[in-house]
């Protein structure tokens, strides 16, 4: 089998509280991110994906005691974001035991802290993330402050940029259909997985687990990522990973 | 006593907490005069090869680590760890390893849709199963990855493969000398179990 495709439920988090929480019956606190960490841990997720969807400089200490406490209970590899603008931030995220970091709107601005960031660092923990919209056809521009900022570049150009910056994998999403349960967008998908030679991570829109195939089998994703459709309890991740293990995608099922 | 070497090239919460939590009485430290007090090492490691050996000499490691595998005892290199027991890399050309396991480290071809890095989990292919470290662990068990160089370790010290466009070492063994290249603090229960073995490990049994 080749390497597996990944599967990385996506968490929100509010000062060092998981959003909205998870419908797991087995949780005593819905909201522990430590408790959701290893519950996903357990279900046999590949990965984690913290989004700390505060971000303000008084919460940096929340979150930081959550990394510690989240690295020293689970065994997967795990990934904390939000608000990321320094090499300074990156270093503490890390030395508090993060596998990797996302960085956004900080590169769009200045370049230079993918670069610094992944000769320091090394770039198998320096995630580009990328938020876009679609502008027209096959051109999608990138937003930044978390989708709320037009930035005026185009997506496939800035993900092969990023790529030469030392980015060593691309965390995608669609602004289009993020929230929308409609699916990944697969055009989208398509170009940046063929633009670039590192691992794309694909996000926003996932509704059905045809979705998690799609992105896959059409878009040539790399890891797919989703939130709702774990959270609520919908879709078990063993469930899941059998059901992409049905078309043929290779997966960790043990 | 496991000392967990502190090189400032990795984050060693997890390495530590892995083994504390399965019996290990840790310690983790970047001072020379530990070395040789230990009964056991793991040398960790993620970053560039150039910069870990320049932040081991700077240190003043490179000797005590040499005379510590010299001394026979149980040593355990984890992804850069591992990469650092070699002679050299082609990602610092002119840089030396520590030359403890003959072999260099090569970046993966350049080969159509191989995405660099190997970022993920894939399947160990246990080439030596009276190995140690693969004691009670399944052939084609999943490990985490991550890495866009490998070992093209000597054929006699290889314990274990993996193939990612290329086969390639995934685990490296002499006597009482281990490397992983994959990351068995992120690989869950298989990892877990490695790391476990090692912990147990008597110095006799190398």
């Amino acid at each position: 089998m080749p390497l597996a495709k990944r599967i990385i439920p996506c968490l929100d988090v509010d000062r060092g509280r998981v959003v909205k929480g998870i419908r797991f019956l087995e949780l005593r606190d819905a909201g522990d991110p430590v408790e959701c960490a290893q519950a996903y841990d357990r279900a046999m997720a590949d990965e984690l994906v913290f989004l700390d969807i505060t971000a303000s400089h008084e919460n940096r200490k929340t979150v930081l005691e959550m990394v510690e406490k989240v690295a020293e209970t689970i065994y997967i590899p795990f990934t904390v974001g939000g608000g990321i603008n320094s090499i300074r931030d990156i270093r503490d995220l890390l030395a508090a035991g993060c596998d990797k970091v996302p960085i956004n709107t900080a590169a769009i601005y200045d370049e230079t802290i993918l670069s610094e960031a992944s000769a320091r660092f090394g770039c198998q923990c320096i995630v580009s993330a990328i938020d876009c919209r679609k502008q027209g056809p096959n051109t999608w521009e990138v937003y930044s402050h978390g989708g709320r900022k037009p930035c005026g570049r185009d997506t496939i150009t800035w993900a092969k940029r990023v790529v030469e910056l030392g980015a060593g994998e691309i965390l995608l999403t669609s602004m289009d259909r993020d929230g929308t349960r409609q699916g990944y967008d697969l055009e989208l998908l398509r170009a940046v997985t063929q633009a670039v030679n590192v691992p794309v991570i694909a996000s926003g829109g996932v509704g059905t687990l045809q979705h998690l195939a799609d992105g896959i089998l059409t878009g040539g994703a790399d890891a797919v990522l989703a939130a709702s459709i774990f959270h609520f309890g919908e879709f078990k991740i063993h469930e899941t990973k059998e059901y992409l293990a049905q078309q043929g995608i290779p997966v960790r099922m043990s | 006593m496991l000392l967990i070497v502190d090189y400032g090239m990795s984050n060693l919460r997890s390495v530590a907490k892995a083994c504390e939590g399965l019996g290990a009485e840790v310690t983790v430290s970047g001072d020379p005069g530990r070395i040789e007090l230990a009964e056991k090492l793991i040398l960790p490691g993620v970053g560039a090869f150039g910069h870990a050996v320049a932040e081991l000499q700077s240190r003043g490691l490179i000797a005590p680590l040499k005379a510590f595998v010299a001394a026979q005892k149980p040593f355990l290199g984890i992804c850069l760890g591992l990469q650092l027991l070699f002679d050299s890399s082609e990602e610092a050309p002119g840089i030396s390893g520590l030359g403890i396991l003959p072999g260099k480290i090569a970046r993966f071809p350049g080969l159509p849709g191989l995405k660099i890095p190997h970022m993920g989990w894939n399947q160990l292919s246990i080439i030596r199963k009276e190995c140690p470290l693969f004691k009670n662990v399944p052939d084609l068990s999943y490990a985490y990855f991550v890495h866009s160089y490998f070992a093209a370790a000597a054929e006699c010290t290889i314990a274990a493969e993996c193939t990612y466009g290329v086969r390639f070492t995934a685990a490296a063994w002499q006597n009482h000398i281990f490397g992983v290249q994959f990351h068995p603090e992120k690989s869950q229960a298989t990892g877990l179990k490695i790391l476990k073995n090692f912990i147990d490990l008597k110095a006799s049994q190398c």
